[in-house]
């Protein structure tokens, strides 16, 4: 397959896992932040983690944007898909994402709501032209990635006069999470995680550009490599990464140089800034509120807002008290610490969303790594 | 009904008081593992349904004697016409193969039509006819049926069941549970064609491609192991909802044992790889028709798979892996990289209505 093998080659894998283990300081530890649930997947998916030498150690960050979903959204969502004039339309991610009281929009499509999975937001368009007695509502969800999709399908519905279109927005913005684990140890909100880099986002990037990391290095001293989601892509990145704490830099750096360029999409970027605007806050699962972290339609594009055309009423939910998925999001505990992995917590029966998409941290280890579980743990046992 | 495969319910039973049947529990994952053996074994259990194959195999009362084999599987497929075949002959190819998974020679089958008010009767004749010439180039007969017309919305089109019957030689002893560590694993050729070309075909997913769902009656290609590998054979099954992942992961829980595969040795069509890629589908979790695996004593698998080579529809049978020791049955596989991680059952629902 041209224009992806090439970053699958085994061999050159192989040969920059040779140079990560003779450059990295055995003397040193190398704690990295893969921000995006692409990357998670890619590390567990090709297994990268046994090429890496053991003072490397990746984390798994929040990029995963059905993962970053409280509760109350998701019931929210429920409450609007009962409404019998509402077809509401989403991401197949986001269908058995677990609300409260163990519903999902899978759950809630079997019961009888009109719940239908798209792939792209043109299809919200055609469904709802070709439904004009439905209330056709996209879910919208997702990083700066998916946004413009979003505010096109908001445009053509504006262009082609739709009166039956609007969009539950949920979209959020990766710099302000960025943001909130970084300034963990100063605000006490979050448990404090040691980073010394982060694998920046890919295709995020490739919308917003890679300037707005630079204000991590000033601010934090942090180290930001943007890295495509392939696997030579994220080994290459890891490697640079290594590099500048052994010079003992930090900067932002492009590895994705095929896709990113440091100002980014302005087309969409203009695009998106025309649609949305800025939330005073948010709620992140696991990371808490944050100050502007997320996206709302703009008052001239209120009558596409599912939240004001169906009056939705806030939700607040808890997660499941044995649930970790808030401290996994943010790389301070790792999927199998917690109690429910494995036991009632599976990507059948998930109690935490990290279980469902399959970009959360506890559904690639699941889905890829949990081989490793066991030995892990007799070797810890026999270390004790 | 699938093998119940005993997957690994540490997690919560289902809620039969007030739960409802999703599509998950038709996909060939997990989910539908815990249906079956939460509802149907519960209420059917004998031991023959305990052998959790896709067939059954069962003394025939005398005088006849011998061993006979009995499958019966339903066809939902959307839409009802593919690039490569139709809900006839597949409902005839699918039915086959489950019989000669078990090591049988099909002798007969049934089909049973349940139709949707309104159905063209020119589509239907030309199912019929699909069916009509895919048995008679089997040499199995469709030798009895049944037809139901329901009201205009109770169903989709048409449904189709099939059932099949068969004979086993004396001797022959194959089964999930029989895989032993140092077996080796083979696939009979290139995996995920038909998923792939259902999607190609798809209403709203509608993209170009050459591939061709791969669905065939495998009964002569077996015939051929059978021939080749004796009492080496230990089991044979086709990988088809919830492709190679979730047949590899029943063989493992069946024998109790793990499985490795190497992913450079998996046969993989480019266009099918392109099109999982950008589809965002694993192709070891997308449905095959006309494929087998089979697990083999090891110092005959070459021999196999040449024998195999020698059939046209296992061209491109290769060895892809081995059982190994695994006291939590996990499938793993050496990826591209040379790093290790699973192989698991499909999740939830991937491709719905596919067979």
């Amino acid at each position: 397959m041209k224009y992806v093998d090439e970053y699958r080659d085994g061999k050159l894998a192989r040969a920059i896992a040779e140079t990560i283990r003779a450059e990295a300081d055995p003397a040193k530890t190398y704690h990295f932040m893969e921000f995006c649930g692409g990357h998670t997947h890619a590390i567990s998916r090709y297994g990268l983690e046994d090429l890496l030498p053991p003072n490397v150690r990746m984390i798994h960050g929040p990029g995963c944007p059905v993962c970053v979903l409280p509760i109350g959204r998701i019931d929210e969502a429920l409450e609007l898909a009962k409404n019998p004039k509402v077809t509401l339309l989403t991401y197949a991610d986001l269908m058995r994402v677990p609300g409260s009281k163990g519903r999902s929009l899978l759950k809630a499509k079997a019961e009888g709501c009109d719940i239908r999975m798209i792939y792209s937001t043109l299809d919200a368009i055609r469904i709802a032209e070709e439904n004009p007695d439905r209330e056709v509502v996209f879910f919208a969800i997702g990083f700066e990635t998916t946004t413009p999709p979003t505010a096109l399908a908001v445009k053509a519905a504006e262009k082609k006069g739709l009166t039956n279109f609007s969009v539950f927005c949920n979209h959020v913005l990766t710099p302000s999470a960025i943001r909130a684990i970084l300034e963990a140890p100063k605000t006490g909100k979050l448990p404090p995680v040691k980073i010394q880099g982060f694998i920046g986002p890919a295709h995020v990037s490739v919308v917003i550009g890679s300037n707005p990391y630079q204000v991590f290095v000033a601010e934090f001293g942090q180290r930001i490599v943007v890295s495509g989601f392939e696997p030579l892509d994220v080994m290459q990145s890891i490697l640079m990464l290594v590099r500048q704490v052994n010079d003992g830099r930090a900067a932002v750096e492009n590895q994705y140089i095929r896709a990113v360029v440091p100002e980014g999409n302005l087309a969409a970027q203009k695009l998106c800034d025309e649609v949305f605007d800025l939330r005073d806050r948010f709620e992140w699962r696991g990371l808490g509120h944050i100050e502007n972290s997320a996206l709302k339609l703009r008052d001239a594009y209120a009558r596409f807002d599912a939240e004001k055309r169906f009056a939705v009423e806030r939700i607040h939910a808890s997660d499941n008290p044995a649930c970790e998925c808030g401290v996994i999001l943010i790389g301070a505990k790792q999927p199998a610490d917690c109690k429910l992995f494995g036991t009632v917590c599976t990507p059948e029966t998930p109690m935490g969303s990290c279980m469902v998409s399959s970009e959360g941290a506890c559904a690639a280890h699941w889905t890829y790594g949990r081989f490793r579980d066991k030995a892990k743990k007799n070797e810890q046992r026999i270390a004790s | 009904m699938n093998a119940p495969a005993e997957p690994r319910l540490r997690h919560r039973k289902m809620d039969v008081k007030s739960g409802r049947v999703d599509l998950s529990h038709g996909s060939g994952g997990r989910a539908m593992a815990q249906l079956i053996a939460e509802i149907f074994h519960d209420a059917f259990a004998n031991e023959y349904l305990d052998q959790g194959n896709d067939q059954a195999t069962f003394p025939a009362p005398a005088p006849t004697g011998g061993r006979m084999v009995m499958t019966t599987d339903g066809y939902v497929v959307s839409p009802l016409f593919f690039p490569g075949g139709d809900i006839g002959s597949l409902a005839v190819h699918g039915t086959i193969n489950d019989v000669a998974m078990g090591g049988a020679r099909p002798v007969a089958l049934s089909a049973s039509f349940i139709i949707e008010e309104g159905f063209p009767l020119a589509d239907l004749q030309r199912i019929a006819r699909s069916m009509g010439e895919a048995a008679r180039d089997a040499g199995v007969p469709i030798v009895t049926g049944d037809t139901k017309v329901v009201e205009r919305g109770k169903a989709d089109g048409v449904f189709i069941s099939t059932a099949g019957i068969g004979v086993v030689a004396d001797g022959l002893e194959l089964g999930g549970h029989l895989a032993r560590p140092g077996d080796k694993v083979i696939v009979s050729g290139s995996i995920g064609d038909h998923g792939v070309a259902i999607m190609s075909s798809r209403e709203n997913l509608t993209f170009e491609t050459a591939i061709l769902s791969d669905s065939a009656a495998l009964h002569g290609l077996t015939a051929v192991m059978i021939a080749a590998g004796g009492p080496s054979l230990r089991l044979m099954r086709d990988p088809t909802r919830g492709g190679l992942a979730a047949t590899l992961n029943e063989v493992a829980n069946q024998s109790k044992v793990g499985i490795r595969i190497e992913e450079d040795r998996l046969p993989i069509k480019a266009e099918v790889a392109a099109a999982c890629e950008f589809l965002g589908l694993d192709p070891l979790n997308v449905a095959n028709e006309g494929k087998l695996i089979a697990v083999v004593a090891a110092d005959a698998a070459e021999r196999i798979v040449a024998a195999m080579r020698g059939h046209p529809l296992g061209r491109d049978a290769a060895v892809i892996g081995e059982v190994i020791e695994d006291d939590q049955h996990f499938v793993q596989m050496t990826t591209a990289f040379g790093g290790g991680r699973i192989v698991d059952w499909l999740s939830g629902e991937q491709l719905p209505r596919i067979c």
